[in-house]
């Protein structure tokens, strides 16, 4: 086996890592400094049939929104999206200040881009009216896939970490645990659930720096620094990229090596 | 599923929602990791007794946060697991979402007070999808309720057209097995004595007998004593 490494620039928008060729594997390395000039240059790569993680928790804070803006106007189709509360703020307000219109990833099932989710809170606790993704569900356009939170977020942090598996007491004797493999431990029935990654990961920071070190605030971590580990390409969206050492050290939360795209903000922008 | 009285027969009124969260906060002690769900769950806050402190928990990656931001002056990245916006207060801590669900997963959470669909009589919880529907959100619900060190639940005692929700064997599809320690509800406390699958009678609402309670309520109760007086 021959490791050949190739070094992408920024402008170059190939970026599937690990690339298996006969004999040779070869793997990418980013540029030190990983800043992208717009998001839609920073998805621009996103083919159809992409697997796509979308960090936050539900609600503003913490998600992804300019980049899930981007990737829904390049238009690919046929895409999984993996997220945690997911589709529920456009019709409920979740999560968003009350000036704002809210925009969450039912963008994708409104626009027909998405033909699968897995997340552990797809639809609301109202049907009226219906969310996007209740909408594509009901007319047979999407898979939802609902997985409990602690093992969806336990699932991403496992591929990122290299476990290809592990046991949970979450989801014992429900319908969650149909088909998987049960284990006692001291006389305690657990089950067994598997690494879950993806092709991309869309990320909200509120700062990064040229190299990728990110540093997020408040509660707008949720499911960004995991999801950052699990995806071969990893694009995050901040309010400011500063030079290295403009993050204090001891408050990176990701750390850049797992980052491949960073896009900066306008200042100023209305979204939160 | 049964059908149990006609609302005309109540004996007296039933307790609010507020009443209900009442009773259930009364229950929480001072020092207490605690996480409590939406609706009259998140209301307990409101009425714990003086001197009792809890450490909040929410899903989101927050610890020990008090009273929220006035309308329309919440900040989106101080969120809390019902999409409301608290306060930033001292010794307030962030963490994500891994760091939040080993604290779940690990049973370091204390109790957790959430709403019910249906509770069985050996302490079933079903709370998460309505067949009829189809589709529903299991969030953070079948974490909390499988691992947390206590679990309440604080609800109405029946459903639209008084169907019972604490019934022999849930109809709806389980948050988790074997869970619920306590049910606080409009017109009762039930204790479930999950050793011997059976459901204790503790309190009941003012006006209300044990039978009223009972023709409400699917799952057989027993007595350990003579019940207690909500308030």
């Amino acid at each position: 086996m021959v490791f050949v490494c190739e070094h992408f620039g920024t402008n170059n928008q190939r970026s599937v890592s690990d690339i298996q060729e006969k004999d040779r594997t070869i793997w990418r390395v980013m540029p030190i400094n990983k800043t992208t000039n717009s998001f839609a240059d920073a998805v621009a790569d996103i083919p159809s049939g992409a697997s796509i993680m979308i960090g936050g928790f539900g609600g503003a804070g913490g998600q992804p929104t300019r980049l899930m803006m981007a990737l829904r106007d390049l238009g690919v189709g046929d895409l999984t999206i993996i997220g945690n509360v997911a589709g529920i703020s456009k019709t409920t307000g979740y999560g968003w200040p009350d000036h704002l219109d809210p925009i969450d990833q039912g963008m994708f099932f409104e626009s027909g881009q998405a033909t699968k989710i897995i997340c552990s809170f797809p639809v609301p606790g109202t049907t009226n009216p219906l969310s996007d993704i209740e909408k594509a569900w009901r007319e047979g356009k999407a898979d939802v896939d609902i997985v409990p939170q602690g093992t969806l977020i336990e699932r991403i942090r496992a591929a990122g970490a290299g476990i290809p598996g592990f046991y949970t007491p979450t989801g014992v004797g429900t319908t969650v645990a149909e088909g998987k493999e049960h284990r006692e431990f001291d006389g305690k029935a657990y089950l067994l659930e598997e690494a879950l990654s993806a092709d991309y990961a869309l990320i909200r920071a509120q700062k990064a720096d040229t190299r990728g070190n990110l540093q997020y605030i408040g509660t707008s971590r949720s499911f960004n620094p995991a999801m950052a580990t699990a995806a071969k390409t990893t694009i995050v969206e901040v309010d400011e990229i500063v030079e290295p050492g403009g993050i204090d050290s001891e408050r990176v939360g990701t750390l850049s090596t797992y980052v491949d795209r960073i896009v900066q903000r306008e200042s100023g922008d209305p979204l939160p | 599923m049964t059908s149990v009285h006609p609302n005309g027969n109540d004996p007296a009124p039933r307790l609010d929602r507020a009443a209900i969260a009442k009773r259930a906060a009364r229950d929480l002690v001072d020092g207490s990791t605690v996480n409590l769900g939406i609706g009259i769950p998140t209301m307990c806050a409101d009425f714990l007794p003086d001197g009792v402190e809890l450490l909040y928990h929410a899903e989101n990656g927050i610890l020990g946060f008090k009273e929220l931001s006035a309308p329309g002056e919440g900040d989106p990245n101080l969120m809390d697991a019902g999409g409301k916006f608290p306060k930033l207060v001292p010794g307030m801590a962030f963490f994500d979402s891994v760091e939040s669900f080993s604290l779940i997963r690990g049973g370091h959470i204390d109790v957790t007070v959430l709403g019910a669909l249906q509770v069985s009589h050996t302490g079933d919880l079903a709370n998460w999808m309505i067949p009829k529907r189809g589709i529903g959100s299991i969030g953070g619900a079948m974490d909390l309720a499988a691992n947390s060190k206590r679990v309440v639940v604080a609800m109405e005692h029946t459903a639209r057209d008084n169907i019972a929700k604490i019934v022999d064997e849930c109809s709806f599809p389980l948050t988790a097995p074997d869970c619920v320690d306590e049910i606080v509800t409009d017109i009762a406390v039930i204790e479930i004595d999950r050793k011997n699958d059976r459901l204790v009678l503790r309190e009941v609402a003012p006006g209300w007998s044990c039978d009223d309670v009972q023709a409400h309520t699917e799952a057989r109760l027993e007595l350990d004593g003579e019940p207690g007086l909500m308030a």
